[in-house]
């Protein structure tokens, strides 16, 4: 039987020592969507959104209970590494942080060190491509990546995280460090990348979320200060008519 | 609420609490100022007192005349016409021993002549005098000796020659030079070197990339904190129980082949200032560490590299610099120790250049050390030649230094 979800949680919990920083999540992210988390400062989107691919994992204390499902595969299970967890899932972060490399090594580095064994410079090619980065870059791959603008790295960072093919690309507030026009062009290539990617992406923009994505999570932390997810939805019925009367006061601006 | 606005001096009144505030902060600054001449002052008595003993003059006889020994002056004897007076004059003996350490043929104009002064004429120095008496008191000295030593010869001499970088060591202050102590101390910090650096940049990344928060933790890194504090005598003790006497059959070479040794060589003092300079390069390879960003191991673990991966690919790469800078500057301080040296037990009179890592060896700060303890006032001046080239090596130590973190510096 084909799942449409690309990923599951079941009462996903992540804990920093003794504190509960998020608290039993259960929610199904549809395949080929871009699913937002969005909610309060503090809430801890970024936290959930770490745990998917288990960059919580390098935090002291940090742990996780609960299910992480892929393929019916939990991915805090024994048996799984998490290195295999970040290659299938990718990660692009809040700012640009591409290697002090070329251009060509940022994409080339990941692929090589999880043994690609097909043509380099094909697989540079394709996924500069993909991130709608070639055209500007194609006569200066052996250049610094630093010498890029800040919306051109992010888009190279992008590009970094196709080329290990993951399945799921998280986004941690990817356009939050940048200019409103690179912000543009990141959401415009969001639209480009679900034809073959499920996105998951935090944002502080309403408007982002609203604009550009399938679905929303609406995070908010309860009288202990654990976050969880209020409402998750169709993005179009989270902003017109939620549920919760905390959703609808904070996409509305009369709060957070 | 009442507003204070009246409460707040203004015109005439505020420019009194005004003229207050600048006269402390004028205060302050003189005594800033005040602090930063006094730095100044006390560095430039520093060099001054040894450039003062490095130059000046010297009064001297020859024992026995040069017209003795050939018609011609001193100043243009040739390679050919000396190879024949030391040939002539000479035992057999001496002669033979000297063909020995270098052959006669091989060794230069300069040193020949120098042999020919030593050993023939003898220089028997009456007195010297500081750069400053001999800028000043010219007149003066000059009477003095014209009276005191009417057959001595007075000349301006420079103590630090390029001879005396390539002479080595000599009972005779005047032919005496720093070839030897230069070599060891070389010896000595390279050794250092070899050893502290694979040994702190491991500790470093372990205590940094892998090493748990914990309490265990914590106390190895205040006493690697508080290591590099411990006086360093007390790494001269520490090397003497265990690099001479301990592994004496490793630093002596013995249970390599080597016979003629015991355990004080410039192996066992360089593994001691490589000990000595490791929590150094310790806490400089963390803090190297440390600067690397988060976002780029962040970077690297989101496509999926392993821990060490992203150590050997992006932490080590970047911090590099950083790590090669510190160790230069902490092999700067293993230059000048003297102390671990003493317990170690350099040779304080040695003429052989150190030829391998079994070899007794002197180093610089020794060599300082042992001539300022002599009575007679021809070795204070050589050894404030040799203070110059010690300090001419940690400039150039502590330049490179500069110009590595310059050259690699990144901006993130």
């Amino acid at each position: 039987m084909e799942n449409h979800y690309a990923i599951e949680t079941n009462e996903l919990s992540i804990h920093y020592g003794n504190f509960t920083a998020v608290k039993d999540v259960s929610m199904k992210v549809e395949r080929q969507k871009i699913t937002a988390i969005i909610g309060p400062s503090g809430c801890g989107k970024s936290t959930l959104l770490r745990a998917f691919n288990r960059m919580n994992d390098f935090v002291p204390g940090c742990h996780a209970s609960g299910e992480l499902l892929l393929q019916g595969q939990n991915l805090y299970g024994k048996e799984i590494d998490p290195v295999e967890v970040r290659r299938k899932i990718g990660m692009v972060f809040q700012k640009p942080n591409p290697f002090p490399k070329s251009i060509y090594e940022n994409i080339a580095w990941g692929a090589r060190i999880n043994g690609f064994k097909g043509k380099m410079d094909e697989l540079v090619e394709q996924s500069l491509r993909s991130a709608a980065l070639w055209d500007e870059v194609k006569d200066k791959l052996q250049e610094s990546a630093y010498a890029l603008s800040g919306g051109q790295q992010q888009r190279l960072c992008i590009a970094r995280t196709i080329a290990i093919q993951p399945e799921i690309i998280l986004m941690d507030e990817p356009a939050s460090a940048l200019d409103p026009i690179s912000t543009l062009r990141i959401e415009e290539l969001m639209q480009e990348l679900k034809k073959n990617y499920t996105i998951i992406i935090v944002t502080h923009n309403m408007q982002q979320a609203a604009r550009a994505s399938d679905y929303t999570a609406m995070m908010m932390i309860d009288e202990r200060r654990a976050g969880g997810v209020i409402e998750f939805d169709g993005t179009t019925r989270i902003f017109t008519n939620p549920k919760d009367k905390r959703t609808e006061d904070y996409v509305t601006g009369r709060f957070g | 609420m009442s507003s204070h606005r009246d409460n707040y001096p203004e015109g005439a009144a505020f420019y009194s609490v005004l003229r207050n505030r600048y006269r402390k902060a004028a205060i302050w600054q003189f005594l800033f100022l005040s602090a930063l001449l006094i730095a100044i002052i006390a560095l430039t008595a520093l060099i001054y007192n040894v450039v003062d003993g490095a130059f000046g003059y010297i009064a001297y006889e020859y024992k026995a005349a040069p017209t003795q020994f050939t018609a011609t002056p001193v100043s243009e004897l040739t390679k050919e016409e000396l190879l024949v007076i030391l040939k002539e004059n000479l035992s057999s003996g001496a002669y033979n021993k000297l063909d020995k350490e270098t052959p006669m043929e091989k060794r230069s104009q300069a040193d020949l002549l120098s042999l020919f002064l030593e050993r023939l004429v003898r220089i028997d120095t009456k007195d010297t005098w500081s750069m400053t008496d001999s800028l000043l008191r010219g007149a003066e000295i000059r009477a003095e000796v014209a009276e005191k030593y009417p057959d001595a010869i007075l000349e301006l001499r420079s103590w630090i020659t390029p001879q005396f970088l390539v002479t080595p060591m000599s009972s005779r202050a005047e032919f005496a030079g720093v070839r030897t102590a230069i070599l060891g101390s070389l010896w000595l910090v390279g050794i250092a070197l070899l050893f502290a650096l694979p040994v702190g940049t491991g500790a470093a990344v372990y205590l940094q990339e892998y090493a748990p928060r914990n309490w265990l933790t914590k106390t190895i890194q205040t006493n690697i904190n508080n290591l590099a504090g411990v006086p360093s005598i007390v790494y001269g003790m520490l090397g003497l129980a265990l690099f001479v006497r301990v592994l004496e059959p490793f630093t002596s070479g013995s249970m390599f082949g080597v016979t003629d040794s015991n355990g004080r060589t410039v192996l066992a003092a360089g593994l001691t200032m490589g000990i000595l300079v490791l929590p150094l390069i310790i806490i400089n390879a963390q803090e190297a560490i440390k600067a690397v960003p988060e976002s780029l191991r962040q970077a690297a673990f989101g496509v999926g590299a392993t821990r060490w991966q992203t150590i050997w690919h992006h932490v080590l790469p970047n911090a590099l610099p950083g790590i090669l800078t510190g160790t230069i500057l902490a092999l700067s301080r293993a230059l000048g120790e003297t102390a671990p040296l003493i317990v170690v037990g350099a040779s304080t009179f040695i003429s052989l250049d150190p030829d391998g890592p079994f070899s007794k060896f002197t180093a610089l700060p020794i060599q300082i050390y042992q001539w300022t303890t002599r009575a007679q006032s021809e070795f204070h001046a050589i050894a404030a030649g040799a203070i110059l080239v010690l300090l001419a090596l940690l400039l150039t130590l502590n330049a490179t230094a500069i110009l590595l973190r310059n050259r690699f510096q990144r901006r993130w």
